[in-house]
């Protein structure tokens, strides 16, 4: 049986054994119309997500794979399974972040990141695509790999870059170079990292031209491939035109060169696999640095849910008008689908309570609906019970806003949601986002949308993303263009509906979780079945060996 | 020492240097170092052990089955210190130790002796004669001398003149003497031997015989007992002139008494008499369900024999095989290294197994590279010969080369599975013995690729295991849970196993393995090439290194083993009757750059051409040339001796020697580089 000794709180003592009431019932109608058609329509949207992940994993296509194996090089996430602990998870970020956003097809953005163990010790993982680009870096490119230095430097993860890059995209330079979140930035954020003594290391598979130079020479430790490996601010054509100098890569910045003349790199690989093996070596060897957890607050021994993940896929709302009980998501991501609710009569439409995920202790916020002024002020309650305690929250999003009106109004929505806003953006806890469903409005800000910083951000495919929805955007748009147009002639009744029509298709593209992921909105787009999966590896990675001391503004009351 | 525990006699085991922490010395109660590792200054020190029996107060020393077990001088040594020989009188010793007078006692007793000329008359009519007599093809051989000089095998009266003459020369060459014996050739030759055993109230009686004719480099490998294709009038006479021939010397305790059988005209003649308890003595004691350790213990203590010669039972068919750490493909030869993974098949009532070695030993090679005595037992020969192939496939040793594959085939082999034997088998079936592996080498290279499939499914289950367990951070364990976490796809592995062809020394393979993580938590594996079709493995575990292993719903039991040597990783798995050995190229040290320390990695790989290696490691007996000197193609330049056995290094070709460094008395490692021949002198 699951202990509860652990547990930090008092006011969840759960019962065992005898009268489990905290079990969540299984709250799903099998035989209901709805049932069958999510699962129908989640599942076309599914094998739609897996097709074009397929096509990512390709990276740059079959030519640019074949030149590559042809130089005894591995593709990036293969370079990362070599480094990984055998038959460990990796947590992928971002798969299909590039998607569309250029002219050009730019697979993962060109850059591969995640999180995984190696010798037991978590990192993470930047490695170039050099099949995508020659592993240039686009604007996007830059965005991704800023975002994995982010969650490196949040949750104290040794990084480990696997560099073989072109630097700077030239066309898109005026993206990439200049400005503040552009690539300067991720050097700055090496230095940053490694003096808060998180180890940062660098394996050079290929090039490591111009700017890229820095990302193992700002390194702790680096690892030179010899033949591949070439590290030089600039290249022998760039040193022939400007010195007239005539050398090879190898000669200019290769692994000779760098292990035993200039000291750039520390340590010599025979090959591509042999580095790989002594970029396992640096972390085994890292001993403390970075984080060592010694909160311990999960248990070994867990139960899983009782009801089956794969039945998630059934409850995701295949339209946004279609409601459901964000109890049958819990029944099915915690521990034994054991959750303790708080305040279960107050603000009912927004869910909140206590349970675990792997044994990992979570406060769980959840839409049932609308936020009310009640519902938002028992979400900022719950989110200070868990602050206070140290206990990492998840917000699972289906959220169409905040209520409107002048009831709502008058009862201080705004003031609530506020001090929504202000103890999500200021709990110190571990926080981890999933957009289940609908993401509008305010309502991803009082749910810990991506400005509020959460450590993990993820979407499911059914999920919606944008200020409103698009057929109110359409009606408060048509009505704006009617009220500027009104001195001159009148609009025709199709001319309106095309109006609208135009802007609601606009908020479609906009508000889809792959035009959301492509531009790293989010952290991915997940299968509904692997919540739990993600999210307790999103807890075990964002654990904080030290709890933090929770300050808040001024709240307004 | 079990059967002295088993009577309550408390023992007390001697050792050298090399074996201080053997099995034997930790079975004893006590143990008495001897002295350092040559068995000249240990176990073959007869004051040492005497002193050392002295100093414990021991009663009685048994002499074991070789180095001083047959030695005369210290039986007598034994028995002036007044300590009790566990053995036969020193008379028997000594008469039956000398070949000539041996047989000329035989001949005295009416025990059959091969049909020869001894004579000292070397008048060659009077010769030809003799062997018109004896019958051939007959046997020429110089009455002084030895190792095949001057022998020649004469097939008929027309060629007896020239060889006689030709066998002079040589001898006389050689040894200085030209006297020559004549004897019977006998063309396909079984050794058989018998078991006696007499008390000291002159009673003797036989325990059947064992056929010993599988031998390789004059060493027995399979013994049986009772001889297969024998009729029971023979086994009574055979057992009847054996008797005779200890009576005929006064023989008390253990002795085998050995014959050579023709088996075309199923006459036996004696040969020479073992004045010991031998090494095959289990087999006897499986068929008549006695101990032969005991019945020494209690004759030496003066007792009678337990039984009469009408009470010996004769019970069923035990074989004895005989697991050596040799290099089967190189000639035999004995090797040395560590039993990175020794797991005997299990004992019972029906198999037995005597050891002297355990998993983490080192076979030295400074004794004998037997590593095991298999000894098993049936109703029926068929049922014992099931016994050993099963047992044999479930005997595991990695870490050297054995003969254990080599015994499977020899086990295997229809002339021996109906018993068609003799001393020439191993070479006349050379060819099917070697290279059956090669000639379904198609086969042969499914079930390398099955065993690395079946291997690299255990590889990936156990790798899981090791991380999870070598956690230190258990709130990381979410992250080793099966199968790994991939977003939207799974999870794969690569893995390369290079195969070692054990029997045939061919060149090796390299087989590129992808393994796919099933969500079940199984294994779909296939060739990296996608040449064969895919595995999908299911592994428990069920031990450190046992896995139950299920394909389309057929469990087998497999065992892995792992050891690193020579940068590589090493694996070994039995599954089934197959026993496969693969290699992995290890990549975490620090292999240096190439332009600072070349040829690191490719050490003892590529040597100059012309180079000669130690076949195996061992000692200099004698340096036949000086460096810088001329030699022809095959000529001897060195002696080597390893496990008790010498090994002439010869040229490989014409010309010059080069970089021969060694000299007598000093030790070589195996593959280590003795000189080169090179095609002019530089000197």
């Amino acid at each position: 049986a699951v202990t509860a000794a652990v547990y930090h709180s008092s006011a969840a003592v759960r019962s065992h054994g005898g009268g489990a009431s905290s079990v969540l019932p299984d709250g799903l109608d099998r035989s209901s119309d709805a049932y069958a058609r999510n699962a129908d329509a989640v599942g076309g949207l599914l094998s739609d997500l897996r097709s074009r992940v397929l096509q990512v994993l390709g990276g740059g296509g079959a030519g640019a794979v074949k030149r590559n194996a042809g130089r005894g090089k591995l593709l990036p996430r293969e370079r990362i399974d070599r480094l990984l602990d055998p038959g460990a998870s990796f947590l992928e970020l971002s798969q299909l972040a590039g998607s569309d956003v250029y002219e050009e097809a730019l697979p993962s953005a060109g850059i591969i990141t995640g999180i995984g163990p190696v010798h037991g010790r978590l990192c993470m993982f930047v490695a170039n695509d050099p099949t995508t680009k020659g592993g240039t870096y686009y604007p996007i490119t830059v965005k991704k790999h800023l975002r994995a230095q982010e969650i490196a430097s949040e949750c104290k993860l040794p990084c480990i870059y696997l560099v073989d890059s072109g630097g700077v995209n030239l066309p898109k330079q005026a993206e990439v170079f200049p400005d503040r979140d552009n690539f300067g930035r991720i050097f700055f954020n090496q230095a940053k990292m490694s003096a808060d003594g998180i180890p940062q290391i660098a394996v050079v598979l290929g090039s490591c031209t111009a700017g890229g130079a820095y990302i193992p020479a700002m390194a702790d430790e680096s690892i030179i491939v010899k033949g591949n490996g070439t590290i030089f601010l600039a290249g022998p054509p760039l040193v022939k035109a400007a010195t007239g100098e005539e050398i090879s890569a190898e000669d200019l910045g290769g692994a000779s060169v760098h292990c035993k003349v200039s000291g750039v790199s520390d340590h010599f690989a025979q090959d591509e696999l042999h580095g790989l093996a002594l970029g396992r070596n640096i972390v085994k060897n890292l001993h403390l640095a970075a984080k060592v957890t010694n909160v311990q607050n999960s248990v070994c021994d867990y139960q899983e849910p009782l009801y089956d993940v794969q039945e998630l896929c059934s409850i995701a709302p295949s339209d946004m008008k279609q409601s459901f009980d964000i109890r049958s998501v819990i029944a099915r991501i915690v521990d034994g689908s054991e959750f303790d609710e708080f305040k279960k009569l107050y603000g009912t439409t927004l869910v909140t309570g206590f349970a675990r995920i792997c044994g990992q202790p979570v406060g769980i916020i959840g839409n049932n609906g609308i936020l009310f002024t009640e519902s938002a002020l028992k979400g900022s309650h719950f989110i200070e019970l868990c602050a206070q305690r140290n206990i990492p929250l998840i917000f699972l999003q289906n959220i169409t806003g905040f209520m409107v009106g002048s009831k709502s109004e008058a009862s201080g929505i705004a003031k609530a949601g506020a001090k929504m806003v202000m103890a999500v953006s200021c709990a110190k806890v571990p926080k981890i986002t999933v957009i289940v469903g609908g993401s509008f409005g305010a309502g991803n800000y009082g749910m810990c949308g991506r400005a509020y910083s959460p450590n993990f951000l993820f979407m499911w495919p059914t999920a919606r993303i944008s200020v409103m929805g698009g057929i109110q955007a359409a009606g408060v748009l048509a009505q704006i263009e009617n009220n500027k147009k009104r001195q001159g002639v009148e609009w025709t009744k199709d001319e309106e509906e095309a109006f609208k029509a135009k802007v609601v298709e606009a908020y479609d593209k906009e508000g889809s979780p792959y035009y959301s992921t492509a531009r790293l909105w989010d952290d991915g787009i997940i299968d509904p079945a692997d919540s739990r999966r993600v999210l307790s590896l999103c807890l075990s990675a964002s654990a904080k060996p030290v709890p933090e001391d929770t300050k808040y503004g001024v709240f307004r009351m | 020492m079990r059967t002295a525990r088993r009577l309550g006699i408390p023992t007390v085991a001697v050792y050298s240097d090399a074996d201080r922490a053997a099995l034997h010395v930790r079975a004893a109660d006590q143990a008495v170092r001897l002295g350092p590792a040559p068995a000249r200054q240990s176990y073959l020190n007869a004051a040492a052990i005497v002193d050392a029996a002295l100093r414990t107060g021991a009663k009685a020393i048994h002499p074991g089955y070789g180095f001083l077990s047959e030695s005369a001088d210290f039986a007598q040594l034994c028995e002036s210190e007044g300590l009790t020989f566990i053995g036969p009188p020193p008379s028997a010793i000594r008469d039956m130790g000398d070949k000539s007078a041996s047989k000329r006692i035989m001949g005295a007793a009416g025990v059959p002796l091969v049909p020869g000329y001894h004579g000292a008359d070397q008048d060659i009519e009077l010769l030809k004669l003799e062997a018109d007599k004896i019958g051939y093809p007959v046997l020429i051989k110089p009455t002084h001398g030895g190792g095949g000089k001057g022998m020649r095998i004469v097939q008929g009266p027309d060629d007896f003149v020239d060889s006689v003459l030709s066998a002079q020369r040589e001898a006389a060459a050689s040894f200085g003497i030209d006297t020559l014996l004549i004897e019977k050739y006998i063309t396909q030759p079984r050794h058989i031997e018998v078991q006696v055993f007499g008390d000291k109230h002159g009673n003797a009686i036989h325990l059947y015989e064992r056929d010993c004719s599988l031998q390789r480099r004059h060493q027995k490998i399979i013994e049986e007992a009772p001889a297969p294709n024998v009729t029971t009038e023979f086994r009574a006479h055979i057992g009847k002139a054996a008797v005779s021939a200890a009576k005929a010397v006064g023989y008390y305790s253990a002795g085998t008494v050995e014959f050579i059988v023709d088996t075309l005209s199923g006459e036996f003649y004696f040969m020479e008499m073992n004045t010991r308890l031998q090494v095959e003595h289990p087999v006897t004691e499986m068929i008549v369900g006695q101990d032969l350790v005991e019945w020494q213990i209690r004759v030496a203590n003066g007792e009678r024999l337990p039984l009469s010669q009408e009470q010996v039972p004769l019970n069923g068919h035990a074989f004895e095989a005989r697991i050596y750490a040799e290099n089967v493909p190189r000639g035999f030869l004995p090797a040395t290294g560590t039993l990175h993974h020794y797991q005997p098949v299990p004992s019972s009532t029906t198999v037995r197994v005597e050891t002297g070695v355990e998993q983490g030993d080192t076979v030295s090679m400074h004794y004998d590279p037997m590593i095991a005595k298999l000894v098993v037992w049936g109703e029926s020969r068929n049922a014992a010969l099931v016994k050993l192939k099963n047992s044999l496939s479930n005997f595991q040793i990695a870490g050297l080369p054995t003969n254990i594959a080599f015994l499977q085939e020899l086990a295997g082999h229809s002339a021996f599975e109906r018993g068609l034997v003799d001393t020439h088998f191993i070479e006349r079936y050379k060819n099917d013995l070697l290279n059956s592996a090669a000639k379904a080498s198609g086969e042969a290279h499914d079930a390398a690729a099955r065993g690395a499939m079946l291997a690299a499914a255990c590889i990936c289950r156990k790798d899981h295991i090791i991380s999870e367990e070598s956690l230190r951070d258990k709130t990381l364990s979410v992250w080793y849970s099966r199968p790994p976490f991939r977003m939207h796809h799974s999870a794969k592995r690569l893995m390369e196993f290079e195969f070692d062809k054990e029997l045939e020394g061919s060149s090796d393979e390299l087989l590129k393995l992808l393994i796919t993580y099933r969500s079940d938590g199984s294994y779909f594996i296939e060739t990296e090439d996608g040449s064969s079709p895919g595995l999908d493995i299911k592994v428990d575990d069920k031990g450190e290194q046992d896995f139950r292993v299920d394909i389309g719903g057929v469990q087998t039991d497999v065992t892995l083993a792992f050891y690193s040597k020579d940068n590589s990783k090493h694996i070994h798995i039995w599954h089934g009757k197959h026993h496969h050995h693969y290699r992995q190229t290890i990549r975490t040290e620090e292999l240096l750059d190439d332009s600072s320390q070349p040829n690191h990695v490719s050490e003892g790989r590529s040597h100059p051409k012309g180079s000669v290696l130690a076949p195996m490691a061992g000692l200099v007996v004698k340096v036949l040339l000086k460096d810088g000197a001329q030699v022809d193609d095959n000529q001897p330049v060195m002696v080597i001796e390893a496990m008790k056995m010498e090994h002439v290094v010869k040229a490989p070709r014409a010309g010059y020697i080069e970089g021969l460094k060694a000299t007598a008395g000093q030790q070589v490692f195996d593959s280590s580089v003795l000189f080169t021949v090179k095609d002019k002198s530089t000197n």
